[in-house]
């Protein structure tokens, strides 16, 4: 009944994975709402912006993320269930050819993404996608 | 003659897609000991295109028992629905009479006793035969193997998968997907891929620093006159329930706006048919086909599903051919005037007695077998229970298998791995390690022992429960419940992640698991690079050597509610 430094690598890896699949904590919730209608000055309406995300991350330090809304002046990424969850806001001016950007984040834990687009007009469009941080199931 | 199901078939006529399936028309013959291959291969062929689909074989190039699942639950909109209804109720839903070869080989009712009449399936001998007699009677068939193919057996493990590639290729298919194939490690799959003769196709696997595709999406093919596009779809889930570190620089997923360009790109190709060649699972594949417009058919595999008709979804047809080389699919297809007017299809079961081995494909075998005869025929012990893998919450084999984990790493709890790989063992046989490797064999084997909170238990249940009842099918994983000794649990399939799991209890002492408290834990199958402990196949020898009989007590240690 000993543990070998192994065992104990083994056991804080399984630890800090369990910390990545926590439930989303509803407190934060207030903060991604307050992010959405500082840019957008409202809650926008659901659709008009695609949001491209896995249904499950691969890795929750690096999660891909596409965004488009035709026609957007910018578009901004929240992490609702990161403990800061704003990401970033792309910008496209009329010499961008598409309203379109990718990146990569980085998601503490199963999460919806949200994607809030400003349209020339003045107008906002949003779109809400969960995204699960798993510690990985058993293969069929 | 109609039978029942041809009837029922026929009573659908008003449907886009006018087709016939079943099964055959031979029970009262087998059950007379009539059954012969005339009557296994029996097929009226049809219109101009036949697909032939092989899938999940992992690596059995012999004969075995196998059980289906009799615990097999669905959630959400697929409740009730195949695959996802079991013994008597699967019986009723397709006219399947009890006591019948195809209740044998299809369901889990009486399997011991059914086994004893009809004997064993699968082989690649009677695979070989089964597909030359497709291929004699439509030579331009497609044959295409959905994956899970390099992987399952001491052989495969030992040669990193060469005898399966070696097999494969006398085979000749025309294309196939991926799953456990990657567990060989990035560089050997490139190694393999590199020189085989047909494509290894996957639309869905990328190369995660630049976000492009890694492999062919699909193949085209002339066949019958049709133009056939064939779309591969690997496991989706790869980095997550196998070794991301085996594979670093790909990315997999289910990426549905990918297949749907990849289907209007095959369109615009012209392709007549579109065929997906997937390893998503039935779930996925059923909601997969809902959601992505063109696709005629789809060749189901990873979860192991064996339907003897296909489910429709819009005109969409989805096959499931089984797994561990039990069936073969031959599909017939009309393809005329840009789209598929009529089909026939049987699952046929690949009864070992009666299906004549293919000599050359017997000879083959033998000669991949060769070199590890002796070792995998070396009896370590006897069952005098079945042993079998199948079910949502456990199965035998992995009783088998905590129990070894729990005396031989003396551990308080012990984890299992949901796999829906590995054959069955029928009451009196012999252990050889043939057997265990066939429930073991993979390259991240070893037994790990840690300590981890009841409330990391907890957790890990709930999440792997996530993986499997999510209702939405995109969140599945397609593998069972992690199989679990020395603990008890009570799971409410219907609730959400977080809350389906209640009642854990140490079987030890019936006291409830503390969320604080630290327990001693093994397992095996670890996703986590270094992992150590001996390898999971040289453990459960140990233990089954030790105890020379086996005997598995009821497992009454997990209950369902809801």
């Amino acid at each position: 009944m000993q543990m070998t430094r192994r065992d104990l690598f083994a056991l804080a890896a399984g630890l800090a994975a369990a910390g990545l699949i926590r439930m989303p904590a509803h407190a934060d919730e207030a903060k991604v709402e307050a992010a959405i209608k500082e840019f957008a000055g409202g809650m926008p309406e659901t659709g008009g912006v695609e949001l491209g995300a896995p249904e499950i991350a691969e890795n929750g330090n690096t999660v891909p993320i596409e965004v488009a809304a035709a026609g957007a002046t910018s578009i901004m990424i929240l992490a609702s269930g990161n403990p800061n969850p704003g990401v970033g806001t792309f910008h496209f001016t009329a010499m961008s050819a598409e309203s379109r950007a990718s990146t990569r984040i980085r998601l503490a834990q199963t999460q919806d993404v949200v994607a809030v687009a400003k349209m020339a007009d003045g107008s906002t469009k949003m779109a809400r996608r969960e995204i699960k941080v798993t510690i990985g199931g058993c293969g069929g | 003659m109609l039978s029942r199901r041809d009837f029922m078939q026929a009573a659908f006529a008003t449907s886009a897609i006018v087709g016939v399936s079943g099964f055959g028309k031979w029970a009262q013959l087998a059950a007379q000991q009539r059954l012969t291959q005339e009557q296994l291969l029996d097929f009226e062929t049809t219109g101009n295109v036949t697909l032939i689909h092989f899938t999940d074989c992992h690596a059995q190039l012999k004969p075995v028992w196998f059980r289906e699942p009799s615990v097999n639950l669905g959630v959400g909109e697929v409740a009730g629905k195949p695959p996802h209804i079991s013994g008597e109720e699967f019986l009723s839903a397709y006219g399947i009479r009890s006591g019948s070869p195809e209740a044998y080989a299809l369901s889990s009712e009486d399997f011991v006793s059914l086994a004893r009449e009809y004997g064993r399936l699968g082989g690649m001998d009677r695979v070989a035969t089964v597909v030359k007699s497709i291929r004699a009677d439509r030579p331009d068939a497609l044959f295409l193997d959905g994956g899970d193919t390099w992987q399952g057996s001491l052989t495969a493990l030992r040669t990193r998968g060469q005898d399966m590639v070696n097999i494969m290729n006398a085979m000749a298919p025309d294309a196939m997907t991926s799953h456990w194939e990657f567990t060989y490690g990035i560089e050997r799959v490139t190694e393999i891929v590199d020189a085989l003769p047909f494509p290894f196709l996957g639309a869905n696997i990328f190369d995660n620093e630049w976000n492009e595709p890694a492999y062919e999406s699909h193949a085209m093919f002339e066949r019958g006159g049709v133009k056939i596009a064939v779309i591969g779809q690997a496991f989706p889930y790869l980095p997550i329930a196998n070794p991301r570190w085996m594979f670093p620089n790909l990315s997999f997923g289910i990426r549905e706006e990918r297949m749907r360009e990849v289907v209007d790109e095959v369109r615009a190709e012209g392709a007549e048919l579109v065929v997906l060649l997937s390893h998503n699972g039935f779930d996925v594949d059923r909601k997969m086909a809902r959601q992505v417009d063109g696709i005629d058919v789809i060749l189901c595999g990873h979860t192991h599903d064996a339907l003897p008709e296909p489910v429709k979804v819009g005109n969409t047809l989805l096959i499931a051919s089984g797994s561990h080389s039990k069936f073969v699919s031959r599909l017939d297809l009309d393809v005329r005037d840009g789209g598929v007017k009529g089909f026939n299809y049987r699952l046929i079961p690949i009864f070992a007695d009666v299906i004549a081995p293919d000599p050359e494909m017997t000879a083959l075998v033998g000669a991949e077998r060769a070199p590890f005869e002796a070792e995998l025929e070396e009896v370590i012990g006897t069952t005098n229970s079945l042993l079998y893998r199948r079910g949502n919450f456990n199965g035998t084999w992995d009783d088998l298998i905590c129990q070894a984990l729990l005396e031989e790493r003396e551990a308080d709890i012990a984890l299992s791995p949901g796999f829906r790989w590995g054959p069955s063992l029928l009451p009196g046989d012999r252990i050889t390690r043939e057997d265990i490797h066939a429930a073991t064999a993979m390259t991240y084997p070893n037994a790990y022992r840690s300590e981890m909170t009841g409330e990391l238990l907890h957790t890990i249940l709930e999440d792997v429960a996530d993986n499997l009842f999510n209702p939405d099918p995109y969140y599945q994983q397609g593998g069972d419940m992690v199989r679990v000794g020395g603990m008890g649990y009570t799971i409410d399939v219907s609730k959400p992640i977080g809350s389906r799991i209640t009642d854990m209890t140490l079987l030890r002492t019936g006291e409830p698991i503390d969320p604080a408290k630290t327990y001693v834990v093994s397992g095996w199958a670890s996703v986590n690079e270094d992992t150590e402990g001996p390898p999971i196949y040289d453990l459960v020898e140990r233990y089954v050597a030790r105890k020379g009989t086996i005997d598995i007590a009821p497992n009454t240690a997990v209950r369902t509610v809801g």
